[in-house]
């Protein structure tokens, strides 16, 4: 097991979990959301191949209703 | 008489009224609010999945990008990091590139910090970003916007969410006489005769979130203010009288009954 950040959250994940898979398990839509890791944005096209390791740090945005 | 067309960049829109989705009570209300009003570009803010949260309802389920502009905002960010931060990630996102660029210097007016702003914008509009830019209503900073490639002006009309509508008349006059992008009133109208009175003194747009959200019938508001804003729009076109400081009688004088 990994344990990484999520928001701000801290959970723990697979050993060479992508961030495709971390989308998957928390069911989130990887067409309406965007990821950033460590700081940096992972595009969509590079969600699968992006491995996560330990204190890894995503942040997980989407849009809201704002003004 | 020519058709009159509203573009932003290259972006063509059917309605000059460009709402918030903020502050609603809920997403199918917005999404009600946004048909009434007839826009079809509207702002969203960017924030944190509740990642725990298993229902989610998203804002795209109720309003759909393929069908109405997004605008993604910097709703919350006080300085250009954040805010150049943010826009990228809605970029990847939604894969648009015209954005509201809003970087607030003070949390008690949430006036903007234009000195920020006219940092950010530069470096937006380097990176391809269309930015249209939330600023204070002087004209010598709109100036400096526009020569920076800005997209659209939009400054504001009072402070956001006070309802207070257009508070200094010459300087959105003179800032609309000089820009030769759209110009968009942004914040501070608080009803619709607001927005009528923007547009009749030649605003491009109004953007408008508040005054429809916090009314008390927002779906109604929101009809209010796309009727509002044709009016104000056509009266702009049409041209108003001259102000006479004496009655001019609008019947003959010949032929009165003696």
């Amino acid at each position: 097991m990994a344990k990484i950040q999520i928001n701000g959250k801290k959970v723990s994940i697979e050993n060479r979990a992508s961030v495709f898979d971390i989308l998957k398990k928390y069911k989130l839509n990887s067409t309406k959301v965007a990821i950033e890791l460590n700081g940096i944005i992972v595009p969509r096209s590079l969600q699968k191949k992006k491995k996560l390791k330990n204190n890894d740090k995503i942040e997980v945005v989407q849009f809201i209703g704002g003004g | 008489m020519k058709k009159d067309k509203f573009k932003i960049d290259n972006i063509n829109l059917k309605s000059r009224l460009i709402v918030g989705t903020g502050k609603y009570k809920n997403l199918s209300e917005t999404a009600k609010a946004v048909k009434a009003s007839g826009a079809n570009m509207v702002t969203v803010a960017v924030r944190r999945v509740n990642v725990l949260d298993k229902k989610k309802p998203l804002l795209m389920d109720y309003i759909n990008p393929k069908k109405i502009h997004y605008l993604p905002n910097t709703a919350g960010c006080f300085n250009s990091k954040d805010a150049l931060r943010t826009l990228r990630l809605a970029r990847e996102m939604g894969g648009w590139k015209m954005v509201k660029l809003e970087i607030l210097g003070d949390k008690k007016t949430l006036y903007p910090d234009m000195i920020e702003t006219i940092k950010s914008t530069k470096v937006l509009v380097k990176e391809g970003f269309k930015v249209l830019v939330y600023c204070t209503d002087d004209p010598l900073q709109a100036k400096k916007l526009e020569d920076n490639g800005a997209s659209a002006i939009m400054p504001l009309a009072a402070p956001i969410g006070s309802g207070l509508g257009i508070h200094n008349k010459l300087n959105i006059s003179l800032i609309i006489k000089q820009s030769k992008i759209p110009v968009i009133i942004d914040a501070g109208i608080g009803t619709a005769s607001d927005a009528t009175i923007a547009m009749e003194m030649g605003c491009d747009g109004v953007l408008i979130n508040s005054a429809i959200a916090m009314s008390k019938n927002p779906i109604l508001m929101a009809e209010a203010f796309k009727n509002a804003v044709i009016a104000g729009r056509e009266s702009f076109l049409a041209g108003r009288m001259k102000k006479n400081s004496f009655a001019v009688a609008s019947s003959p004088k010949k032929g009165v009954i003696s």
